[in-house]
């Protein structure tokens, strides 16, 4: 009987002691930075964040990878310890999302933009060199096109690269690319996509006439197999061109830099993927990636104001910092240091005046 | 014409056929477990080939002068902000007296890991002795220089194809002549963290992420389980509520993970305000996982006791409760334990409803209680496929295969208390 009696008394011990503990935590705050968003910053920001916890007197801060929407939601929920100090995106936040952040109490957000990235195109290296415009990815990815008279759409009719432009090779069409959810699938519809929408004149003019039709028309991937979702996993991507040399894939620059002995970029309006075309802004297809922080945290945080000198630092996002080694394209000398002091005076951001 | 056959004639004339399509089932099944066997050992092979080794780093030994000027330059070390990567450096150049320029210094000082400069740091926190002396340490290289020691990398390749430099090839085939380079045990892949670098990266923190949602797991789930189990057989009436409550039990059983990582979210985060990435939450959700398992698991094991036994202690005058918990209960134990088990081993192999509840996350330190951030093994593994770096992908692997060496161990345990504590009637 005692050993049983025992045995209920440690379940029970426990089950009150998590509680406890539980309720601790409610009342003590917290003594670490907690970051969340976009899976594209992601690998910057961590970075970033263990070389702070490392050589700081500062906890490692912790970094959720939540896709720039989810983060940027959860940044809104309130000030507090309980909301994220810091979230990552890979584009800039929205008027709706500022609204929310604004009716939840969260009214100073500091902007700061981290550098670039740039949305390659790449096939296995053994395959041919394909030189691209932005228009020949639009009409072999789009699930409408422009057909002969003005005004028309039809259904995408191109099989091969030849179809859609006599120069390119007659491969069949076959690119594997991120799901809806991904930033990178935005940035790539939005540059890429957008980008070769608008040399038709008569959708560009839609653009102020009909814009959710030019939307339309312009962002719709199509959907009959030329186009295979293939996940949020770049490494698979990679995976998959070297398999099948026909293929394409759509993914960040840094997962080209990293296994440039198996695949190659394709030329976008003439301009090869690069480092520094990416860095000139010659490369069509790049963005600029964010962080947003809120001021109320800063110095209540412990450690916050350090990730965000770390950050900011020249020997993290300078020309030769860490984060270029790891594939982010630094923005240039002058907009580096408006953004540093941009941070240090932690002017918040306001989207009222744009 | 027609003769009567006998019964033995039409035997004998079916017996062929009979035995034709008895020949070819057991053909289908030995081809169907073959089938099966070479999936797995298809898996296991890419796995260990992948895997096995990120079990071995490489280390290269440099003689690290402790240079008092260098680390206290005011007199005083600081023991955060001191320039350890500064001897790490001069070692280096040391090693390799013809490097000049800033452009090869700094692709030299690339061939060493960051995480030389926070071994040199750990050495003067524990010992400050050693300032100003000279000592030969194994410092890791860093991961590409690994890559290639491994083979990972070829090295006649383009140099603009290969993340090395025809320098740094030069300057590490130098260092291995001179027998400065040398692969040793990974021990940072189980005594650390997660990290950015693959060559610092480590499992410890996932690994005590399990473990600690496991222990929230198995504390809730076992007495709720075995409670419901209990007064479901022996004390329940059988009526149209406790049949709906049993088929609700064995759906639930079914419930694709995930759902109860939403539920987690709505219940145990955003009502309770428990904190995200915490062990705490994980258990909790896991133990909404895992009881039903446990639940229809241990009435299986109490069906099992013969009513005989019941009634030999109703009859000597037992109460209902006593007959439970003196006879039923512990002849039930070995089959509610091994249930419990194998509902612990799918908690621990469950990634879904974890990301959830935030616990897919960049978290470095080890975590040390139950609300600490922290991962899982299984997430960990996830967060590593993605990483462009290369060097991770046979950390995945090899974190595949440690979780795998969990997953075996706890199903191991199951056969064995099984077939240890069984009792036949």
């Amino acid at each position: 009987m005692s050993t049983k009696r025992k045995v209920f008394a440690g379940i029970s011990t426990t089950v009150v002691s998590l509680a406890l503990s539980a309720t601790a935590f409610a009342q003590s705050g917290r003594d670490y930075v907690y970051v969340v968003g976009s899976s594209t910053v992601y690998p910057f920001a961590t970075v970033v964040a263990e070389r702070f916890g490392r050589g700081s007197e500062f906890k490692t801060p912790k970094i959720e990878s939540t896709g720039s929407g989810g983060g940027l939601k959860l940044f809104c929920d309130g000030v507090g310890v309980d909301h994220p100090d810091v979230a990552n995106s890979s584009r800039a936040i929205k008027q709706s999302e500022f609204d929310t952040c604004a009716k939840n109490g969260v009214t100073a957000i500091v902007e700061v933009k981290i550098g670039y990235d740039g949305i390659v195109i790449a096939n296995a290296l053994e395959s041919i060199s394909m030189a691209l415009s932005r228009r020949d990815i639009f009409m072999a990815l789009a699930k409408e096109v422009p057909g002969d008279s003005e005004g028309e759409l039809i259904a995408n009719p191109y099989e091969t690269w030849a179809d859609v432009n006599s120069a390119l090779p007659a491969v069949k069409i076959e690119v594997l690319g991120p799901p809806p959810t991904s930033g990178t699938r935005d940035a790539f519809v939005e540059l890429a996509m957008e980008g070769g929408c608008k040399t038709v004149p008569w959708i560009k003019v839609l653009k102020s006439s009909d814009k959710n039709q030019y939307k339309a028309i312009c962002h719709t991937i199509r959907e009959d197999g030329a186009f295979v979702e293939a996940g949020e996993n770049d490494n698979l991507i990679v995976q998959k061109l070297q398999a099948n040399p026909n293929a394409f894939g759509i993914f960040g620059f840094s997962f080209l830099d990293q296994n440039k002995e198996k695949v190659k970029g394709a030329t976008v309006d003439g301009i090869a993927p690069t480092f520094d075309a990416i860095a000139d802004g010659d490369y069509p297809v790049s963005r600029p990636l964010y962080f947003y922080v809120k001021k109320a945290h800063v110095d209540v945080i412990p450690g916050l104001r350090g990730y965000l000198r770390e950050f900011t630092s020249e020997r993290a996002w300078g020309e030769e910092g860490y984060l270029s080694d790891r594939g982010l394209i630094p923005m240039p000398d002058e907009e580096r240091s408006a953004v540093a002091t941009n941070v240090r005076e932690l002017t918040p951001l306001s989207l009222g005046n744009q | 014409m027609s003769t009567e056959l006998t019964t033995r004639q039409k035997v004998e004339a079916g017996l062929a056929r009979r035995r034709r399509k008895e020949f070819t089932f057991r053909l289908v099944g030995m081809f169907a477990t073959a089938v099966g066997i070479l999936f797995l050992v298809i898996f296991f092979a890419t796995l260990l080939g992948k895997g096995s080794s990120a079990f071995s780093q490489t280390f290269l030994q440099l003689n690290v002068e402790f240079n008092e000027d260098v680390l206290a330059p005011n007199g005083e070390l600081d023991l955060i902000y001191a320039d350890f990567d500064g001897l790490i450096r001069t070692a280096l150049l040391n090693e390799l007296p013809d490097v000049s320029g800033r452009g090869e210094r700094r692709e030299l000082y690339r061939l060493v890991s960051i995480g030389a400069g926070y071994q040199i740091q750990e050495m003067i926190a524990q010992n400050s002795e050693l300032m100003g002396t000279t000592q030969s340490i194994w410092v890791p290289v860093s991961a590409n220089v690994d890559m290639l020691m491994k083979g990972n990398i070829d090295a006649s390749l383009d140099e603009s194809l290969r993340p090395l430099s025809d320098w740094q090839i030069g300057w590490i085939n130098k260092l291995d002549q001179a027998g400065r380079l040398d692969k040793k045990f990974n021990t940072a892949l189980f005594t650390n963290g997660d990290s950015r670098e693959p060559e610092l990266a480590g499992i410890k923190g996932a690994t005590m992420g399990s473990f600690f949602m496991l222990v929230v797991t198995i504390a809730l789930s076992f007495p709720i389980g075995v409670a419901a189990a209990i007064y479901l057989e022996e004390f329940a009436p059988k009526n149209r509520w406790s049949d709906l409550i049993e088929v609700n039990i064995n759906n639930l059983a079914a419930v694709p993970s995930i759902v109860f990582g939403l539920l987690g979210l709505a219940v145990f985060i955003n009502w309770m305000a428990l904190p995200r990435s915490a062990p705490l939450v994980g258990g909790l959700v896991l133990t909404l996982l895992t009881l039903p398992v446990i639940i229809i698991a241990s009435r299986a094991a109490i069906k099992a006791v013969p009513p005989s036994i019941r009634e030999a202690a109703l009859g000597l005058g037992a109460s209902q409760m006593q007959v439970v918990f003196h006879h039923v209960l512990p002849l039930a134990m070995p089959g509610m334990l091994t249930g419990a088990i194998i509902g612990m081993s799918r908690a621990l192999g469950e990634s879904a409803p974890l990301l959830m509840i935030g616990m897919i996350a960049f978290v470095v330190d080890v975590p040390g209680s139950f609300t600490d951030p922290s991962t899982a093994l299984p997430v960990q593994i996830y967060l590593w496929a993605d990483s462009p770096e290369r060097a991770f992908a046979e950390r995945t692997s090899a974190a595949i295969i440690v979780l795998l060496g969990f997953l075996l161990l706890m199903n191991l345990t199951a056969v064995i208390i099984r077939k240890r504590m069984e009792r036949k009637w």
